[in-house]
């Protein structure tokens, strides 16, 4: 590959690649958030999808039962927040920040045995004919699954969350639990379910982790983009397109920061490594000054907790 | 299945029992925990809750480890009243640091009265000053400050860096990440000599009884308290949305400030490419295990900062890796958090269930 | 280099109360007890890099001393306040030895080996010593010569990728003697440095790995802990080398070699030495030839003319013919700064905070 084209499609692949796990644990954060729950602990539920997906393709070498493993690794941590949170009614905020803790301590008492082990990855799918078009095939149609997945997923979600009756119910949920409670709609169980799916994607975000973005286990390797991900939702606006257009941009500026340095910018690199999240909270100001579509999207009810009156 | 019936009103029985109640569950968890693992269980609760404070040093460190913690946790919890989210708690630390420990390296050549205060206001300052961003947007724009105070705080971390790599380290350090070691002057007065127990640690209680006046006994504290329920309401009492968003976060910004500042002048001594664990964020945790009351934070605190010292001392005592530890601390802070459950709602269990 | 004085704060104090009691002695250990070694660690167990090759050299203690011996660890220890306590513990919990490894917990070892003078310390990387405080350190950029020999050799596109963590001397230096002998052996070669700041984030250093790469070079090295950069390298068919441990495991035909941190025998050696009574205060920097930087087999895509010339860069380090930062040296501008036939001495390496000829970009002062 050659050329000014070609540049830029190797940028974008690599870009891609850094995005991918932040638009699975953001959109499945995004859900949750527009039932009206706040699970801060995206990040420990990554690590543990990160870590049984591992040791499953290393026991079984099957990359498909992985990928379920780690989702169903995510769902098990949000059931477990689910429980505190929608049953027992304890603090959202507090619970996902212990869910972290204890998800980190999890992932690695159970990756212990699997420090060293190597995995190659899994594969890429190559569409047939459209991978052959230039600049559009390597950029669109050579990925892995997850990565066909991730764009699937978004416009499923956006249609669900405004087309579908069920995507009302929960909006509804999340905007006021009082209200969707006196119409009939049964708002512990919608959340459990925005919750849980909500940890899905969490645990397939950690297992594209450990076994596409960097195939391997190493402690900790989520490395703060749980937190990222929770960010992203607010910087969407709640809304699933954004959430792809905000992992993109993250992941763009934080590529193309160490471009810069590459070709020798001569500005410290701390500095540059500072851009991402400046860039994130500039344009989060240009989408904040349309305050009608804030209003439209951020559920009323997030985070507070529901005592059914009656 | 497990039923909740709510009571009448909250019991005042069960908001102290509650914690012990918790207490007693995580020892029971963690029995099956530690059989798993094939620790001896006695002396696992030992060294995790026993041994770290079963001498005045390591009470002393239970007060260093704690101080930060309440400092931060009682001014995070009035705004977290308010419904104001401030999660960059950590960077307003930093920011403090930074501030506090540049003008103790400014003054490196004077040993006067006079600096460590002035490093205190700077500090004070530079909390005050990061936290004002996200009030600055949130006020003129409605930027959600969930995402701005969060990114800051990754900010705040790589402008540490590059100041100790760079502008701040030591002339004399053989080009180290880190700053000077400050002078006597630039050092915390300690409150017990022969431990670490610095002057912090008295006045994180202080912070905490002015935020409990402030909350209880004023007008500002009853206008915080409404906006949390009904943000429309509270403008009857004379606060505007706009100032009650400004009050908490500078008034956060100014205390995770001086937390920062009082951990470089206080038991690190000098600036270094990392000056917290995470307090700003672990600090979120103690506001609601005490239940968002300044009284409850200090409690809290103290609970949190002995499980970080039994987490360290199980390592030592029992070779038990930190994983472990982080799993029996997460459910530690699972049932503190679940038994506030029973405040307001009886458990029943079996039968009348209902759709 | 002599010793650095040490600057210890005296401290004011509001209330004195009992301070002796507030300081307790380790109990007199009796010498049928094993003694105890206990470990500071900055990052986990399983970081598969610093840490993990530390809790090697532990584990080899153990497996050399068998039940004279008891080891204790703490993970994870931030290089904040809370070091200065956790060595504490390890001191007054009757450990006789105790490594602390990483430069952050240089001050805090100090003090409290002012409060415990019977237990001996062991800081890595750092330059304070005292009567029971050694320091040791490993010449990796010893190593660093070698595979800049190799690398300068088999680079095609004259573009090295140097994935790096924190401008800290250890790492510039790691820098500079991989440019200068590249130079050496192929004077067209340059290095493009990013700088991750982190030590250990797999998805970062693979972007950063991926980005040089399509920058245009084709052997990649790194000074940061993780086999992500050469699992890329593998993935994109061009070449690397590995960082503190064997990595061929991620990268069966990419790893060229690979720099292994070795503190297994001075572990033991240290060990021993408190064990006869022996031990003292020194300061060690030790290179190839202790066997503390070591290297695995090479590669099946190094051809037998880069095997001579490494071997050779290698012997010469080991016999002393040979030093990396052997004159001339040139800084950035082409102009020269040491002299042929004059050599760096240790107390400029340690500070190191330029780069030499051959290095991109430039560093922050």
């Amino acid at each position: 590959m050659n050329g000014e084209s070609s540049m830029f499609v190797l940028i974008a692949l690599t870009v891609i690649t850094a995005a991918t796990p932040l638009v699975f644990a953001a959109i499945g954060e995004l859900v949750t958030e527009r039932s009206g729950v706040l699970n801060l602990g995206v990040e420990g539920m990554m690590l543990t999808g990160a870590v049984f997906s591992f040791l499953c393709i290393h026991v079984t070498g099957n990359a498909f039962l992985s990928l379920l493993v780690g989702i169903f690794a995510g769902m098990v941590m949000a059931l477990l927040f689910g429980f505190l949170t929608l049953t027992l009614q304890a603090s959202q905020v507090a619970t996902g920040l212990a869910l972290t803790i204890f998800g980190t301590g999890v992932s690695a008492l159970v990756g212990q045995s699997l420090i060293g082990v190597a995995y190659e990855g899994l594969p890429k799918i190559a569409i047939p004919v459209l991978s052959e078009l230039p600049t559009v095939g390597p950029l669109l149609f050579q990925h892995d699954a997850l990565v066909y997945l991730s764009w699937l997923l978004v416009p499923a979600v956006a249609i669900f969350l405004k087309r579908t009756r069920p995507g009302l119910v929960l909006r509804s949920v999340g905007d006021s639990h009082d209200a969707a409670h006196a119409l009939g709609y049964r708002v512990v169980r919608v959340r459990y379910i925005a919750t849980l799916f909500g940890g899905g994607c969490s645990g397939l975000a950690g297992a594209y982790l450990s076994m596409a973005y960097a195939p391997m286990w190493v402690e900790n390797m989520s490395a703060g983009r749980g937190w990222i991900a929770l960010a992203l939702v607010v910087f969407a606006v709640w809304q699933p397109g954004w959430v792809l257009f905000g992992a993109y941009l993250f992941g763009g500026i934080t590529i193309l920061q160490l471009h810069g340095q590459g070709i020798g910018i001569n500005v410290p690199s701390q500095l540059m490594s500072m851009l991402p999240y400046l860039t994130t909270i500039v344009v989060l100001v240009l989408i904040s000054l349309d305050q009608g579509r804030v209003r439209r999207n951020a559920p009323a009810a997030i985070g507070q907790v529901f005592r059914p009156t009656t | 299945m497990i039923q909740l019936k709510k009571r009448a009103n909250p019991s005042v029985l069960m908001g102290y029992l509650a914690p012990v109640i918790a207490l007693g569950m995580t020892l029971v968890a963690g029995f099956l925990l530690f059989a798993v693992l094939g620790v001896p269980i006695g002396e696992a609760f030992k060294a995790y809750f026993i041994e770290p404070v079963s001498d005045l040093y390591g009470l002393a460190e239970l007060g260093v480890k704690a101080a930060p913690l309440i400092m931060i946790a009682a001014a995070l919890s009035l705004g977290f009243r308010a419904g104001i989210w401030n999660i960059g708690a950590e960077g307003q630390l930093i920011l403090g640091g930074i501030c506090g420990g540049a003008v103790a390296l400014a003054f490196y050549e004077v040993e006067a009265f006079y600096v460590l205060p002035l490093m205190c206001l700077a500090g004070i300052a530079g909390g005050m000053a990061w936290a004002a961003i996200p009030a600055l947007l949130r006020t003129t724009v409605n930027a959600n400050e969930i995402l701005t105070s969060l990114m800051l705080t990754y900010v705040a971390s790589l402008l540490l860096s590059f100041l100790v790599h760079g502008p701040l380290r030591d002339p004399d350090g053989f080009n180290f990440p880190e700053s000077r070691l400050f002078h006597d002057a630039a050092t915390l007065p300690l409150v017990l000599s022969g431990t670490r127990l610095h002057i912090g640690a008295p006045i994180a209680i202080l912070v905490a009884l002015l935020a409990w006046v402030l909350l209880s006994r004023t007008l500002l504290g009853f206008a915080l308290r409404v906006n949390g329920d009904a943000p429309k309401a509270a403008r009857h009492t004379g606060f505007g949305q706009g100032q009650l968003v400004w009050f908490s976060l500078l008034f956060t910004g100014a205390m995770a400030g001086l937390a920062g500042l009082f951990e470089v002048a206080g038991p690190i001594g000098q600036l270094n490419p990392v000056i917290s664990p995470g307090y700003g964020f672990t600090a979120i945790i103690v506001a609601f295990l005490g239940r968002l009351h300044p009284v409850g934070v200090v409690f809290a605190g103290l609970v949190m900062a002995l499980s970080y010292l039994g987490g360290e001392n199980a390592q030592i005592a029992l070779n038990m890796p930190l994983a472990v530890t982080g799993v029996f601390q997460g459910m530690l802070l699972f049932f503190l958090l679940a038994a506030d459950v029973l405040i307001h709602y009886r458990i029943v269990f079996g039968q009348e269930r209902r759709a | 280099m002599s010793d650095v004085s040490l600057f210890t704060a005296t401290r004011r104090s509001l209330l004195t109360l009992a301070a002796a009691a507030a300081i307790t002695l380790p109990g007199i250990v009796s010498a049928d007890d094993p003694l105890k070694v206990g470990f500071v660690y900055v990052g986990p167990v399983g970081d598969h890099g610093w840490t993990y090759r530390h809790d090697i050299g532990r584990q080899a203690i153990e497996a050399e001393f068998g039940d004279k011996v008891e080891t204790t660890f703490v993970e994870s220890v931030p290089e904040g306040a809370d070091a200065e306590r956790v060595i504490r513990r390890l001191a007054s919990s009757g450990h006789g030895l105790i490594f602390t490894t990483s430069f952050g917990y240089m001050n805090p070892t100090v003090k409290v080996a002012k409060q415990f003078p019977d237990v001996k310390f062991e800081h890595a990387t750092g330059y304070k010593r005292a009567d029971n405080v050694s320091t040791y350190s490993a010449r990796f950029y010893e190593g660093r010569a070698v595979i800049g020999t190799m690398a300068g050799m088999m680079t095609k596109t004259n573009t090295i990728g140097y994935i790096a963590s924190f401008p800290i001397p250890e790492v510039v230096r790691g820098i500079n003697a991989f440019s200068i002998a590249m130079r050496k052996v192929n004077p067209d070669a340059e290095i493009k440095v990013i700088w991750v700041n982190t030590w250990y984030d797999p998805g970062k250093e693979a972007d950063a790995a991926k980005t040089l790469i399509d920058q245009g070079a084709d052997i990649i090295t790194q000074h940061t802990d993780s086999p992500a950069p050469l699992q890329v390298a593998e993935e994109r068919g061009v070449l690397g080398f590995g960082q503190a441990s064997d990595m061929s495991a991620f990268a069966p035909q990419a790893q060229l070699t690979s720099i292994i941190d070795d503190w297994d025998p001075y572990y033991i050696e240290r060990t021993q030495a408190v064990l006869d009574g022996t031990w003292e205060s020194v300061d060690t920097w030790r290179g190839i030839d202790s066997g503390m930087v070591g290297f695995p087999e090479y590669g099946p895509n190094v051809p037998d003319d880069v095997k001579a010339a490494a071997e050779l860069v290698r012997e010469g380090i080991v016999d002393g013919t040979l030093h990396p930062f052997d004159g001339p040296i040139n800084n950035q501008m082409g102009e020269q700064i040491v002299a042929a036939g004059e050599r760096l001495d240790d107390g400029v390496l340690l500070g190191m905070d330029y780069y030499v000829e051959g290095v991109q970009g430039s560093l922050p002062k």
